[in-house]
């Protein structure tokens, strides 16, 4: 029942890791070249003062059952004196690398947190939900302004700023192949820039506890070549495809005269609900309910049936729909690329 | 070669008095007790049972995430759990063990009868005990929080978690810190103020230093955290305040700052007190003054004080301007710098000392594996870049398990085992003592390792599910594998603990041939700790052959009379005579209690606990004359 997304998705090559070990662009790059460095020097570090602390370890000592050979063992001034010296040393050290470290981590967060070069820029605002992300893409002309849910798409190459804010507890837009976290808090509006520099599917996932679903609020970063975003942001751009069939027609009149209408979006009809994800181009995404299913008939049929069985405390109402009506419904929704 | 403190220097009573003395301190029934040792164990046991109740969420969480996709917990269920793991290990575990350690080491150390407030010390107990049976009575009724140990507003606000659950954890907290508080204002003024003749401040042992550092970051933290969780958000839910209600113009980073504020030191808290078990054991294992005994005193006084000045890194991601992270980038690596000068002192003290391989010592050498790699992943995320990639993943949740289980459990554990002759008058068996290290020591690396690797690789934290297909399964099937060794290895403790203390070797006065003062007198102690308070003139009194040493006279046996010293030379002052048995601190204890556990349903509870609470003070303070027998 609850088989993911990437289950599936692996065969196509989609199952990208989300992981902050394999950056996908230069942001994410710098702060896995740090982390590298950082813990080839702090694995040395760990290394030699366990070794100090192992060597009186096999040195002479006492097993608890044998008599001490003398009450106490005070070493005298002149050993204390060059057990002082050598703490001093160490301490120095310490402070010199800590120092050094501090130095090197402010510049590659500066590096890495701005935008770091001339060049293109877009900017996509994430909208935080219990449990799905709002995704619109801005742009000067309010008519080509884009919104979708649960997946950004961006071209390779560009540096993309995140707006991102909450419309109820706070989130955290995280997608480790590209950039680290940002909370979306409600009231406040946060920004991060990230960049892709390959094509290719980064997975990223709410990263502050936010409730009963905290652990399937994900989402797709989709980075595609120039052309590509710009087909796809083109078809974004359209309102719905009209039903081209008998079936898809009847599953529209369902969607229109259902709640369903009452809370989502379906642009050039007239569901306008503003409360869930727009579900315009619904077929063109990959997951269904924020990354927990990949989008396909089936799901949607069990989703739609039931969405407490598969993300129980989902926001998402449970809406009669008669049997009959089931698949003319799927049919409808599947069309909509 | 003889020691003044042992038996042959120290004055001794004669049968009739050492009688009055005995009667003097007699405990009058259970719910009267004021002696320092019988409330201390009281602290140890009603927090280990703590303990055992978080590991068994810690269990059962571990068995959820132990395959992907697993359906043992559902949300609802997972989010509760997690949240009492964290609230009852933070709040209702470490603090009070660590207090309930000090409650009854403190006044042993300083060689001194009892702690300055009796009375407070056992209303402080009694309000521990009213919170814990809070918390899980409310879990008895399925009313358990779910927000998480940190309740993040708006998340804990009205509406998003109607139900009492909330209430009852920012409820709970106002007990466990007003008892926190208790035991800070009396610990630190019988430090400072109730130390044995001779014992200046350059002489106090570490144990003490750090209790006396852990009491001053309790008074300016707590305070804190009781703004948070009461003022900010049980105003917010029961009487409509929005301090932190974004939707009315409040500020949720608000209580992110404020709540940090006391959290970041409450770390602090708990493992600042372990770091002076550590010495005490090494010290009396390595059989040396620890080395450099300044240099140790004033890290730990550091720490206490930088604690107060990095709480900003728990709240990187929350969009804060650069030039404050910067600060606080480097503030929180200055941690790095004390906590590496304590860790060269030990181990130049290991180096020059002679080792006693006890179990207490074995717990040391995994304190400092553990605590030295808990320490190294702390530098990774005081880095804003790095901590915006780890933050809030299990990483994190690798990091501090490892500095706080390594840091404060493990010296614990070695603490129980090296005081355990002192607690009950009989040795500890060492092999299976060590058996259990083994167990603790290797299922804890099994555990919390792979953590590391699984939050670097995306895994956040609080997730009560994940999806196969991101290969986060073997990692968890791993850490639930080291958990249940870590469970074992309690199991061999327990029954050490239980067999031990019936049919241990009987221990006498000082079987380690430790130094300090707690080993002067005998094992179990008396209730007023020594015949005659000692005079001391070195660090380690009983290894030190001194004519400045010797006994207190003068003090009177016929009632609980304690001497007061100065602050800095501990130069005699005054004698104090100290309360007796009451049964009021209990009755004022459960007058807040019924006050306050109503008030989770209505605000009329406040009203409730300040009548029921004034009368259990007036009857507290009702003047009386103090205990006096006839000889």
């Amino acid at each position: 029942m609850r088989s993911v997304a990437c289950g599936m998705l692996a065969a196509s090559a989609l199952c990208a890791q989300q992981s902050a070990l394999d950056p996908g662009g230069r942001n994410a790059q710098a702060i896995h070249s740090l982390l590298v460095a950082f813990f080839g020097l702090l694995t040395t570090i760990f290394v030699i003062v366990i070794i100090m602390a192992a060597v009186p370890l096999f040195r002479r000592h006492r097993g608890i059952e044998q008599e001490p050979l003398e009450r106490t063992h005070q070493p005298g001034e002149a050993t204390e004196k060059r057990l002082g010296l050598v703490v001093g040393i160490a301490t120095a050290i310490t402070v010199l690398i800590l120092i050094a470290l501090v130095v090197v981590s402010v510049s590659v967060g500066k590096a890495s947190q701005g935008p770091s070069r001339p060049g293109k820029r877009m900017t996509v605002e994430v909208t935080g939900n219990q449990w799905w992300w709002y995704v619109r893409y801005y742009n000067d002309q309010a008519s080509r302004i884009v919104v979708d849910a649960n997946e950004i798409h961006v071209p390779v190459g560009e540096q993309v700023m995140i707006r991102g804010t909450s419309n109820d507890v706070i989130h955290s837009f995280w997608v480790p192949g590209l950039q680290g976290k940002r909370d979306l808090i409600p009231s406040r509006v946060n920004t991060e820039w990230l960049e892709a520099d390959r094509p290719g599917y980064f997975r990223g996932q709410c990263a502050e506890f936010c409730g009963l679903q905290h652990a399937h609020m994900a989402m797709w970063l989709v980075a595609h070549s120039p052309a590509d975003f710009q087909a796809w942001m083109d078809n974004q751009l359209k309102p719905a495809v009209a039903p081209s069939n008998s079936d898809e027609q009847r599953g529209q009149q369902v969607f229109l005269d259902s709640a369903c209408a009452i809370c989502h979006t379906i642009r050039g009809t007239r569901a306008a609900g503003q409360v869930g994800p727009d579900l315009t181009h619904f077929a063109s995404r990959l997951t269904i309910a924020a990354g927990t299913l990949p989008n396909n008939k089936g799901n949607l049929g069990g989703w739609i049936a039931d969405p407490q069985n598969i993300k129980p405390g989902t926001h998402m109402a449970t809406v009669p729909v008669k049997a009959e009506d089931v698949q003319p419904l799927l049919d409808y929704l599947e069309s909509l690329k | 070669m003889s020691l003044p403190l042992t038996a042959d220097r120290q004055v001794t009573h004669e049968a009739p008095e050492r009688d009055l003395l005995k009667r003097v301190w007699t405990n009058a029934g259970w719910f009267s007790v004021t002696t320092h040792q019988r409330l201390g164990k009281r602290y140890i046991i009603t927090a280990f049972i703590f303990l055992l109740l978080g590991g068994i969420e810690a269990l059962l969480m571990r068995l959820q995430l132990g395959a992907p996709e697993n359906t043992l917990l559902g949300p609802a269920r997972y989010n509760q759990i997690f949240t009492l793991h964290g609230t009852t290990m933070m709040f209702l575990f470490a603090v009070p063990m660590m207090e309930g350690m000090g409650v009854y080491l403190v006044p042993l150390l300083l060689g001194t009868r009892n702690v300055a407030f009796p009375r407070l010390n056992a209303f402080g107990y009694w309000m521990f005990l009213g919170g814990g049976l809070l918390l899980y009575g409310a879990a008895l009724t399925n009313t358990i929080p779910d927000a998480g140990w940190f309740a993040y507003p708006p998340l804990s606000g009205p509406q998003f978690s109607p139900g009492k659950g909330v209430d009852v954890w920012a409820q709970m907290i106002t007990f466990t810190e007003i008892s926190a508080l208790c035991v800070a204002v009396e610990l630190a003024v019988t430090i400072l103020r109730m130390r044995a003749p001779g014992m200046t401040l350059n002489k106090i042992p570490m144990y003490c230093w750090a209790m006396l550092v852990q009491s001053f970051m309790i008074i300016f933290a707590m305070p804190a955290v009781m703004v948070a969780s009461t003022v900010f958000l049980l105003n917010d839910r029961t009487i409509g305040t929005h301090f932190v209600n974004p939707a009315e113009g409040g500020d949720p980073l608000l209580y992110q700052h404020v709540f940090w504020f006391f959290g970041h030191p409450e770390v602090y808290i708990i493992f600042i007190p372990a770091l002076g078990m550590v010495t005490a054991i090494i010290e009396a294992n390595a059989r040396r003054s620890v080395f450099g005994y300044p240099a140790m005193v004033l890290a730990l006084v550091g720490n206490g004080f930088v604690a107060f000045g990095l709480w900003v890194h728990h709240m990187f991601a929350t969009g804060l301007p650069q030039i404050g992270e910067a600060y606080f980038t480097a503030a929180s690596m200055m941690i790095a710098i004390t906590s590496g000068v304590q860790i060269f002192c030990w181990i130049g003290t290991l180096w020059t000392g002679r080792l006693r391989l006890t179990t207490a010592l074995h717990f040391v050498f995994g304190f400092i594996f553990i605590f030295v790699m808990g320490g190294m992943t702390g530098v990774i995320l005081a880095s804003i870049p790095l901590d915006l990639q780890a933050h809030d993943t299990f990483f994190v949740v690798a990091h501090f398990h490892y500095v706080l289980i390594g840091g404060a459990l493990f010296p614990l554990f070695g603490g129980f085992h090296h005081w355990f002759p002192k607690f009950t008058g009989r040795m500890i068996d060492e092999r299976l003592g060590k058996l259990s290290f083994w167990m603790l020591f290797i299922g804890f690396n099994l555990t919390f390792f792979p953590l590391h690797l699984v939050g670097l690789n995306g895994m956040p934290r609080r997730v009560y599910t994940y999806p196969v297909s991101l290969g986060w399964g073997p990692y968890n099937q791993l850490a639930t594998f080291g958990a249940f060794i870590i469970a074992f290895g309690g199991v061999v403790f327990i029954a050490n603990v239980m067999r031990s203390r019936k049919l241990g070797a009987a221990a006498d006065a000082n079987p380690w041939d430790a130094g300090t003062l707690e080993w002067a007198t005998t094992s179990p102690p008396p209730n007023y700790n020594f015949e005659c308070l000692p005079v001391v003139a070195a660090r380690q009194p009983l290894w030190t052959d001194s004519p400045e040493q010797g006994s207190v006279v003068g003090l009177r046996d016929d009632r609980r009379e304690v001497l007061v010293t100065s602050f800095l030379e501990a130069k005699p002052q005054s004698r104090y005579v100290i309360p007796g048995e009451t049964i009021w601190p209990f009755i004022t204890a459960v007058g807040f209690s019924i006050g306050l556990y109503y008030s989770v349903f209505s605000f009329a509870g406040y009203y409730v606990a300040s009548v029921l609470g004034m009368i259990g003070l007036i009857g507290w303070f009702w003047p009386r004359r103090p205990l006096e027998l006839r000889p």
